[in-house]
């Protein structure tokens, strides 16, 4: 059985709310049914079929075609199966997903990842702003699951976020890790200014040797036997941190934010 | 039957039902993954007073452990599960988060999660961070000699306690030498621990005493000096029996041991002084696994 497929007809100058396509909403419908729920669309209402062509039948895999900056909400809540977008998402990529996975060709705009509960996603260009963050207002970020992104992030990664990993090839923005509750966010790349901020525990696992602030204290050079676990788990992975060649267990170690619990870490390989 | 002039009674061990977990240690080098698992299966050798039954399973390169590192299958058996966790955890805390370089995971997956490292975490004091990796929890416990990753849990299954076979032999040192080649060969079984010292126990005992204050006592029917005085199991030619007990994840595991260990018994034969092989039973009154010597030699 082929993919569900939705192939976007014209650009449309309007936000898209995709959150009703995803795969446990769409299981056992008919292309009809599909063809006649309505997603929002700026101040209007439009039938899925006015705004995409509809092929294939499995709703397990979902297929997102000619995808641009204007669809928001694509994946929300998700709770298995998988779905791909080819071209740039707008915002909330991913948000609350439970399980499954969803991979994107292009770049996604701001939050993506929101409120993350479980699953992958994987995101083959660059990230907005607060990446696997909280919904303003919120306390707690992504809870759970893996992030991937193999271009640059923006600001704000990780913000708030309690659990699971991010993994970042490239740059990360200002701010990565700010109010992190717990989990790891790795960067191969570098990373911008106030890393950490406000950070209570977690762990931030770093190519490159950061900017840090003040309230980051060196603890030292030292062998963390995790590593090579962390990193046996990312084998899997289509990413460079999949590569036997990126794996290091021996770090320099600064906690931080002591202007917070001081139960943060960064660790940078050595 | 007969088996290179040893005899197989035709009788059979008595074994009954225990929980069971496995966990795995692994450090800089096997010297030390070695030194933690001694310490942590020693005075483990019946849950009669040690309130568990504890061995060292098998070493483990640094290819089958979590950290790649070398290690060494720990395995643990009591009677119930509350026990159980209660010794894994004592035993964790005592042998392996103080063994320099040690790291601790768990040996079997599924099962109930019992606690692991879940608890020695608070040694911390706040400091203690975890990861959840993989689907699983990990601890990493600040020392002082670096840091002590445990995994949070680890898996608790149905297992089989006291299987057995007694060697009878024409001496002390014959009944030793069958003993160790049997115990040799035990080892390259999975699943099983012979967990008493070198896995060879020389005092079996029977089901009470001439004591009221006493559950067990010794096994006076194959105590070769009380051949004269007691209603004896020995024939006069019988100067030393030693047993070998087995735990075991299934009773198929402790079959394949047994099997095995006898089988090594048998090579050395009659002419090393090995004269039968028997077993300890209570008269099917105490456990509800049977295992028959004959059927297991057949």
């Amino acid at each position: 059985m082929s993919a569900l497929t939705f192939t976007l007809k014209d650009p449309t100058n309007q936000r898209v709310d995709m959150s009703p396509l995803v795969c446990q909403k769409l299981q056992g419908l008919e292309i009809d049914a599909i063809a006649a729920i309505e997603l929002q669309n700026g101040k209007r209402r439009l039938r899925v079929d006015e705004l995409f062509y509809i092929t294939g039948k499995n709703a397990q895999e979902i297929i997102i075609a000619n995808s641009t900056d204007k669809l928001d909400f694509i994946g929300k809540e998700l709770d298995g199966g998988t779905i791909s977008v080819l071209g740039d998402a707008g915002a909330y990529l991913g948000m609350q997903m439970k399980s499954g996975t969803i991979n994107v060709s292009g770049d996604t705009g701001l939050y993506a990842a929101c409120e993350m509960k479980n699953g992958l996603l994987q995101i083959d260009g660059n990230a907005g702003d607060f990446l696997g963050g909280a919904l303003p207002g919120n306390k707690q970020g992504m809870k759970g699951g893996t992030v991937l992104v193999k271009g640059n992030v923006g600001q704000r990664a990780g913000d708030h976020m309690r659990r699971g990993q991010i993994l970042i090839e490239g740059n990360a923005g200002d701010y990565c890790g700010s109010r992190m509750l717990a989990g790891t966010i790795a960067v191969m790349g570098n990373t911008g200014r106030y890393l950490g901020y406000a950070m209570r525990r977690g762990t931030l696992l770093l190519w490159n040797q950061p900017q840090l602030s003040a309230t980051f204290n060196d603890c030292g050079s030292h062998t963390l036997a995790f590593l090579p676990i962390l990193f046996a788990s990312f084998k899997s992975l289509n990413s460079r941190f999949a590569e036997s060649n990126v794996v290091f267990n021996r770090v320099q170690r600064y906690g931080g934010d002591m202007a917070e619990t001081g139960r943060g870490e960064v660790l940078v390989r050595l | 039957m007969i088996i290179n002039g040893v005899t197989i009674d035709k009788t059979f061990a008595e074994a009954f039902p225990m929980k069971a977990t496995r966990a795995i240690i692994t450090a800089q080098n096997e010297k030390w993954a070695m030194i933690s698992a001694q310490a942590m299966t020693g005075f483990a050798t019946s849950v009669i007073a040690c309130g568990c039954e504890a061995g060292i399973e098998r070493v483990l390169s640094s290819d089958e452990t979590p950290d790649g590192r070398p290690g060494v299958a720990i395995m643990i058996y009591a009677m119930g599960g509350k026990g159980l966790a209660k010794q894994l955890e004592t035993r964790a805390g005592q042998c392996v988060l103080t063994s320099p370089t040690s790291a601790l995971f768990a040996g079997i997956e599924g099962g109930k999660p019992i606690p692991l490292g879940k608890n020695l975490r608070y040694f911390g004091d706040g400091f203690q961070i975890a990861k959840k990796i993989g689907g699983k929890r990990y601890w990493r416990v600040p020392v002082m000699d670096g840091e002590f990753l445990t995994e949070a849990t680890t898996g608790m299954v149905d297992a089989v306690g006291g299987g057995n076979f007694l060697v009878l032999a024409k001496s002390q040192p014959q009944a030793l030498a069958a003993c160790e080649a049997a115990i040799e060969e035990m080892r390259k079984i999975p699943n099983v621990i012979m967990p008493f010292p070198g896995g060879v126990v020389r005092s079996g005992s029977k089901v009470g005493s001439k004591y009221a204050s006493l559950g067990a006592s010794t096994n006076d029917a194959f105590c070769p000096t009380l051949k004269g005085i007691t209603k004896t199991d020995l024939s006069p030619e019988i100067e030393s029996v030693m047993e070998i007990v087995i735990d075991g994840l299934s009773k198929e595991d402790i079959d394949k041991a047994m099997r095995v260990g006898i089988q090594a018994v048998c090579d050395l034969g009659a002419a090393n002084g090995i004269k039968r092989i028997s077993a300890g039973n209570y008269g099917g009154k105490l456990g509800p696994f049977h295992f028959h010597l004959q059927e297991i030699m057949a």
